[in-house]
């Protein structure tokens, strides 16, 4: 396949062309995966979320330079609704995003929600593997303007970024379940408004109070061993200066984890807006401890995106909790988490495929749905028929309707 | 998962009315397309940029302030360089009856002047919209 080929040979079109085959659907674009597939896990996505007009774009564009100027190739995927009537859209993430996208270091994407309703839709978990393929080192991921349920980014993003605005609430609005309880970092945009201060104070207490739910995916399975051994959090001053991050068998020797399994200190406190910090205590689970006595608390962070003030900060957190995943093994057991989810979907997704296929083509499913709304059969009777006749028949068998 | 004709609808160089812009936009929204809007003030090139990027079938212009003679041929110039050729591009905005004819022969697909309908817009550009295939 030319495409391949080409995209191979580190081709932009070919790479946008890939990503509308995979956002469409096509036929092709399942052997384009399988065969992208082995060069893809390498890239860093970062998902940033949070509610509209809180700055997102803005902010992305700032920390796509940023990460460029620490010698980083940045790919943007910027999700906006669709329309529920048409199915169009209006895609105007770029208007916000000219400084970063006159760098040809930088390649950005506008994606349609296209009737999904999580955040990002349906496809922006393949168009993140598709960039990541192409060799991008991290990957930006703005979801659609989010409230308090748009959480699919947690499925997708390594490192969460929530974008808070003073001004939008109590903090009764910061102690609600939602995006709040995902970011594992927190950034008060428009930070030179009033009201930001009293916005930061509000998040910190929330991820004091502790018991808001562990940061997302990236929580540590209660079972397992640590791949790799304990390997201690000690920050920032193992960061490669590129901002390209080490492989754990790269640190340098003598580090150990403190030997207080479960409730163990990192490298110690920071002090406020710091990414290391000392756990909360037991009932702490937003940065929770994984075992070997690495923790992670989410920080805040204030920015003026139009500015670009903060930033650098915010890019810095980025990359220590990159780091974090890393060293306290997250990073492989999310690989293992994602393998397993996406092999389930398939498999659940592959199989309805061919039993509806089989049915309709048997006219099963066409009868049986008609008798559902008809009220003379249950769906759950039709589901099983349909089952009982299409899931574990070998091909091949005549087919006949189900009496 | 539907095939959706995607739009990038651009303004070039020192035209600050995007009002038209906007019309078509959503008109093309409201036709079930996507559209890609990246703004005011753009140059040709990162407008060839934009279009490789996002893989839009269609590049509509609008042109207000008079340079279309000269930023509409550099911006297919510049799609041209990129290797881009399976684009439909659009012009629409105040553009004079006797400069329609040297847009034609640069690549643009149709001129649409002032007081346009919007549902022949639509409709020409469904139906002139090249499906891409990669061969």
């Amino acid at each position: 396949m030319e495409l391949i080929d080409r995209f191979r040979a580190g081709d932009r079109r070919a790479l946008a062309r890939a990503i509308t085959w995979v956002e469409n659907g096509r036929p092709e674009a399942a052997e384009l995966l399988k065969a992208l597939y082995p060069l893809g896990g390498k890239a860093h996505v970062i998902g940033v979320t949070g509610p509209p007009g809180a700055g997102k774009s803005t902010l992305v564009d700032r920390m796509a330079l940023g990460l460029r100027q620490r010698g980083q190739r940045v790919a943007i995927v910027a999700v906006d609704p669709s329309s529920p009537f048409s199915g169009g859209a209006i895609l105007g993430d770029r208007i916000r995003m000219q400084r970063s996208l006159s760098d040809p270091g930088i390649y950005m994407r506008s994606l349609s929600s296209r009737g999904h309703v999580g955040g990002i839709s349906q496809a922006t978990g393949d168009v993140v593997a598709v960039l990541d393929a192409f060799g991008f080192d991290t990957v930006l991921v703005e979801t659609v303007g989010a409230g308090q349920s748009e959480v699919e980014i947690v499925g997708l993003a390594h490192t969460i970024v929530v974008v808070a605005v003073p001004g939008l609430g109590d903090d009764i609005q910061a102690i609600k379940a939602g995006i709040l309880e995902i970011g594992d970092i927190f950034a008060v945009n428009k930070a030179d408004r009033e009201g930001a201060e009293r916005t930061v104070a509000e998040i910190e207490m929330m991820l004091d109070l502790g018991h808001m739910g562990e940061p997302g995916l990236n929580r540590w399975p209660a079972e397992g061993p640590l791949p790799g051994g304990p390997a201690g959090y000690q920050g920032l001053e193992r960061l490669d200066p590129t901002g390209h991050h080490k492989d754990v068998d790269e640190l340098p020797p003598g580090v150990t984890a403190p030997a207080r399994p479960g409730g163990g200190a990192g490298a110690g406190g920071e002090g406020p807006g710091g990414a290391p910090t000392a756990p909360q205590g037991p009932g702490g689970r937003h940065g929770s401890v994984a075992p070997g006595g690495i923790s992670w608390r989410p920080p805040v962070v204030k920015t003026v995106a139009k500015d670009g003030q903060g930033v650098e900060q915010l890019l810095d957190r980025c990359l220590e909790h990159l780091q974090f995943l890393r060293e306290s093994g997250r990073w492989e057991a999310r690989q293992r988490e994602d393998a397993q989810a996406r092999v389930q979907d398939l498999v659940a997704r592959l199989v309805a495929r061919r039993v509806l296929d089989r049915a309709a083509a048997a006219g099963d499913l066409p009868r049986l749905t008609e008798a559902v709304a008809r009220r003379e059969v249950d769906p759950y009777t039709a589901a099983e028929a349909i089952l009982r006749r299409h899931f574990a028949e070998p091909p091949g068998r005549p087919e006949e309707p189900i009496s | 998962m539907e095939e959706k004709i995607r739009v990038l609808v651009a303004k070039l160089g020192l035209d600050a009315h995007d009002r038209g812009a906007k019309v078509i936009a959503r008109a093309y929204r409201d036709a079930g397309f996507e559209v890609i809007y990246t703004g005011l003030f753009q140059r040709p090139e990162a407008v060839a940029e934009a279009a490789v990027q996002e893989d839009v079938d269609v590049v509509a212009v609008s042109s207000l302030a008079g340079a279309h003679l000269t930023l509409i041929p550099e911006l297919i110039q510049q799609l041209r360089d990129r290797g881009v050729d399976d684009v439909l591009i659009l012009a629409g905005g105040v553009i004079p009856e006797e400069d329609v004819p040297a847009l034609l022969a640069h690549g643009v697909a149709r001129v649409f002047g002032p007081g346009s309908d919007l549902d022949e817009i639509i409709a020409f550009t469904r139906e002139n919209v090249r499906r891409r295939a990669w061969s």
